[in-house]
């Protein structure tokens, strides 16, 4: 089970900004174990983040991503109370939709 | 299913797409219609998974249809001049670029070089700051999608421990 996306947005001066971290290995497929055998890559590929149900920021992540994505971006507007939800989806299928409202 | 269980679902679309590559003439017209979003198992919505793929900036390029970018002073790349963690490397694009559509973050020397690619809509500021492994000694090169037109301002990061193996 993947463990939830912390969100944080604050409206500030006529933009909210938007961070998060995203809870995932982010495992390369380039590293290999002790026994010398690949590790498979098992990464966040897509990222999609919604204001009140409107998509406002869609992400493509390749296997350079940090583990445990961070990613911060500001939106124009937003009001104190609105929803902020953050949906991501791995190469293995697994997804996870996180939510907050805006501070 | 078992290929599956061992791969993982994307790898196998991977081996699949890699063969189509090999079979047909080269990486442009896959590169094409991946962007497009026609090629089967589109999940992938903004940039296809070839651009994600892509071994070099040129080949990055050619996936996300770029020709030559133009170099930009409307970008802002803010990063590190060394990193000595090449497993978490702070980045920050931000442009004053009228109408962005798309940022994508690019490193030249890593094994896939498209770090990440981010679809902008309107009511969207143009600042993005993520967080990116960098192999070793490279150059990242922020694109920036303004008007159907692309941008790119780039900077050079020295890397003390990798972070490909991280």
């Amino acid at each position: 089970m993947s463990e939830a996306t912390r969100i944080r947005a604050t409206a500030k001066d006529g933009l909210t900004e938007v961070k998060m971290l995203m809870q995932h290995e982010m495992e390369t497929g380039q590293r290999k174990d002790a026994a010398g055998n690949k590790i498979p890559a098992w990464i966040i590929t897509d990222v999609e983040v919604l204001h009140e149900g409107r998509t406002v920021l869609e992400a493509q992540f390749g296997t350079a991503v940090s583990k445990n994505p961070y990613l911060v971006f500001r939106l124009i507007g937003g009001v104190k109370g609105e929803k902020i939800s953050v949906l991501w989806t791995d190469n293995r299928g697994d997804k996870r939709t996180d939510e907050t409202v805006i501070d | 299913m078992f290929l599956s269980a061992v791969y993982g679902e994307s790898d196998l679309i991977n081996m699949e797409r890699r063969k189509a590559i090999k079979a047909g003439s080269g990486l442009g017209l896959l590169g094409v219609l991946a962007v497009l979003g026609l090629v089967p198992g589109s999940a992938w919505a903004g940039v296809g998974r070839a651009a994600l793929e892509a071994g070099n900036l040129s080949d990055a390029f050619d996936a996300l249809g770029v020709s030559i970018p133009e170099n930009s002073e409307l970008i802002t790349l803010t990063l590190p001049d060394v990193a000595e963690n090449g497993a978490v490397v702070p980045v920050t694009v931000e442009s004053s670029l009228a109408h962005i559509e798309q940022i994508s973050i690019l490193v030249d020397k890593n094994i896939n070089v498209l770090a990440a690619n981010f679809v902008i809509p309107k009511g969207v500021a143009g600042f993005i700051t993520t967080r990116i492994k960098i192999g070793q000694t490279a150059t990242v090169v922020a694109l920036v999608k303004a008007d159907g037109k692309f941008y790119r301002a780039s900077k050079t990061v020295q890397v003390t421990q990798g972070g490909c193996s991280a």
